[in-house]
């Protein structure tokens, strides 16, 4: 079965300009080839996860008031299924880490991230989690986040603007679209990584 | 008083040089006998030779501002004596300038780290601090709770010793909030003592969002120092960029033109309306009222549009510069903001119907949290929360900057001092703020002349040396710059030091003080109604 490149409602696929990476991904489930039946159900799963991602709250800096904007009346996350802002990381689908991290506030993230349940996502929002941003030459500023966690979506900005946040989010769900379920994406971490050693 | 005492007058304020051992009578006597009851900056400074720490003092009926200089020559084990027995603020900006300097403050009762890790290698503000790496890597250990402290007693022949303290007893019962938690509005934590359901102390770990931002300043010319003050209290972005501005304009010598100023002004006061709106949302939420921060944010998209028009962003605007503003306005910019106004205006008894009268938030808020009079002016609580207990703290009217001495608008003093009071003084503010804003509004349709900019800005920024404080009233209290220039000849000068005195470092420091004997529900509500901004604590 052939994996299509993946449609976002009220977007045109030319308005994405550089998608070199969603791209690989279709080529790299089109050479593994798939079964027809668990193709449609993986179809499936992935419309329906990618439409209802639940964003866990971890707001740093500014942000994060970005963020509020964009659940509040005006830009409404609720459009994009990804209204149900999640306090606790076992309940959510995706992080998106809007402020600097510290040193101080690395090995936190870095715990959260590890709570959260697979599938998940990391949407590293703003200069400074993708880069250090303006604190690049601090003493305690984790340089992109990536040097903690692994990252699906970059965005830059400081501090994004709303619609920069939802095309962050979309080009997750194409992500989603394009990524194999069934033993793929819910299988990601190796289960004996947390097992101590001596037990 | 003190004749052993050095006096000078600098940036117009008088400079007292005071050496070590005499300086716990002085200050003392400063409070006691002038009455300058409130410490108002607490600057830690590297002089190379020496190090020490630069106290602004204000007497609160006056007004009067003074300094005083003190310091250590030993850079080994720096030692000063502490005043967080006089000024109770003292506490948390003591221990601020241990973590950064390493400086010992004998007879502080807990003498630990505030922002950094308790393994952190090294004093980061010290101008011999080894930036390696090495020393201090990105360390993913979780950290371990500080459950003892020291303090440092001298007995009567001058000898310091150490003895050790315990933060929580064994018996008591200590529950965490945060660093991750919805209600502490960004990365705060709390270890909180219960007893049932009642606090019995808060300590406050904080440096979760520490950035280092002083030190960066150290390495950038003035113009680039301009845009850390955006990212400290995002909410009061053009207020904290204005008083760098003021700061470094004062110690040019350059006058703003009127029209910038007036820009400037509303700018300030937009923000201010802008952050009130975002505390009333989310003081609400922080109470289960959802539906009213969809109010307060419907509200703020106004002026985010403003903002948008006139500085092409929506927050960190960068917009102020030296000598006035970069860009002129948005044609549309008086018709935008009186509209604005009008909306916000009209709006402001929705939110009263929605909030204010509502049972339940009264139940929760009316003689909650009180914070006395005596006690706002020791802990240094200005802005909103500190007029809510009846303190006359609005650096508006105190020391009128800019052009505000020319409008007419109240200063809102409430005297409760209770949760409700602090809220409602965010309220009233808001309406002060649009009558400023309409009078300014008038006047800029009347200023003559289109000049933005003062054409007289050097492109090579160089102070002569010395040193200046200038404070603002931003919208969460009065912020203050320190700034120190050596005098370098360097064609790009760079700041020796740069402190930002922010409000909400010493709003955090009554949270024990309103939350002890209340209960651990109580702790979110009060929290929301002192309304702080995580950044600008840390830095």
């Amino acid at each position: 079965m052939e994996v299509k490149k993946p449609k976002i409602k009220s977007m045109r696929y030319e308005d994405f300009k550089d998608n070199e990476y969603i791209d690989s991904l279709v080529e790299q489930l089109n050479a593994s080839g798939v079964n027809v039946v668990v193709g449609k159900l993986d179809q499936l799963l992935n419309w329906s996860r990618s439409n209802s991602l639940w964003p866990f709250c971890f707001g740093t800096s500014c942000c994060a008031i970005e963020f509020m904007c964009l659940g509040a009346a005006r830009y409404d996350m609720a459009r994009f299924g990804a209204e149900v802002a999640r306090n606790s990381p076992r309940q959510a689908d995706y992080i998106m880490c809007q402020g600097t991290i510290t040193y101080r506030m690395a090995p936190v993230l870095k715990r959260l991230y590890e709570q959260m349940a697979e599938p998940k996502y990391v949407i590293a929002c703003g200069a400074c989690t993708v880069s250090g941003g303006p604190f690049k030459n601090s003493y305690c500023v984790v340089k992109g986040i990536d040097e903690i966690i692994p990252v699906d979506v970059y965005l830059p900005g400081c501090p994004p603007r709303p619609e920069a946040m939802f095309y962050a989010l979309m080009q997750l769900q194409r992500k989603i679209k394009v990524t194999k379920f069934l033993g793929g994406a819910n299988r990601k971490e190796k289960r004996m990584e947390y097992v101590p050693e001596d037990k | 008083m003190c004749p052993q005492a050095q006096f000078d007058t600098v940036d117009g304020l008088l400079q007292v040089t005071v050496d070590d051992a005499l300086w716990h009578d002085l200050a003392q006597q400063l409070k006691d006998v002038l009455h300058f009851d409130q410490l108002s900056c607490l600057a830690g400074v590297d002089w190379k030779d020496s190090m020490g720490v630069v106290y602004y003092l204000t007497n609160t009926s006056t007004q009067e501002m003074v300094h005083v200089k003190v310091a250590t020559t030993d850079r080994d084990k720096p030692m000063l004596h502490s005043v967080s027995d006089i000024w109770a603020v003292a506490n948390y900006q003591e221990r601020e300038a241990y973590d950064f300097f390493g400086i010992i403050f004998i007879g502080h009762p807990d003498m630990r780290r505030f922002f950094l890790r308790n393994d952190w290698v090294g004093y980061p503000l010290r101008k011999d601090y080894d930036t390696n790496p090495e020393l201090n890597p990105i360390r993913l250990d979780d950290e371990q709770n500080e459950d003892y402290t020291c303090t440092y007693v001298e007995d009567e022949n001058g000898k310091v010793t150490k003895v050790d303290g315990k933060v929580f007893e064994d018996d008591e019962y200590v529950v965490n909030v945060g660093p991750q938690h919805p209600s502490t509005h960004g990365v705060l934590r709390y270890r909180v003592s219960l007893d049932g359901e009642m606090v019995k102390k808060v300590d406050v770990v904080s440096g979760y969002i520490h950035r280092g931002i002083e030190k960066m300043c150290e390495s950038l010319t003035y113009p680039q120092t301009l845009l850390y003050t955006e990212r400290m209290d995002y909410m009061a972005a053009h207020i904290n960029r204005h008083c760098l501005c003021m700061c470094i304009e004062k110690a040019l010598g350059i006058e703003v033109p009127r029209r910038a100023e007036l820009i400037r002004l509303m700018m300030d006061e937009l923000m201010r309306l802008s952050s009130h709106l975002l505390s009333y949302g989310c003081l609400t939420m922080d109470q289960g009222a959802t539906t009213a921060f969809f109010y307060g944010f419907r509200e703020r998209e106004l002026i985010y549009d403003i903002f948008d028009r006139t500085c092409g962003a929506r927050m960190s605007m960068s917009y102020s510069t030296i000598g006035g503003v970069v860009a002129d306005v948005h044609p549309d910019f008086v018709k935008d903001v009186r509209h604005a106004c009008d909306v916000i205006e009209k709006n402001l008894k929705e939110y009263h119907q929605l909030f204010t009268g509502n049972v339940i938030a009264r139940n929760r808020m009316v003689g909650v949290g009180i914070l006395g009079k005596e006690d706002a002016i020791n802990y240094c609580i200005t802005g909103p929360s500190g007029r809510a207990s009846g303190v006359h703290c609005d650096v508006r009217k105190t020391h009128p900057y800019s052009l505000y001495n020319e409008f007419d608008f109240d200063e809102v003093i409430r005297t409760e001092g209770d949760s409700m009071a602090r809220y409602m003084v965010r309220m009233d503010e808001m309406v002060q703020s649009i009558k400023i804003l309409r009078q300014a509004c008038d006047k800029f349709e009347q200023c003559e002349g289109n000049e933005y900019v003062a054409d007289k800005v050097p492109k090579m920024i160089k102070l002569p040396a010395g040193h200046w404080y200038q404070q603002v009233e931003a919208s969460r209290g009065a912020f203050g710059v320190y700034l120190e220039s050596d005098g370098d000849p360097k064609p790009f000068q760079k700041p020796y030091r740069l402190h930002f005195q922010s409000p909400c470092f010493n709003l955090i420091g009554v949270v024990d003080l309103t939350c002890r004997d209340n209960m651990i529900a109580d702790l979110i509500t009060i929290t929301a109604s002192i309304d702080y901004v995580i950044p600008d604590i840390d830095r």
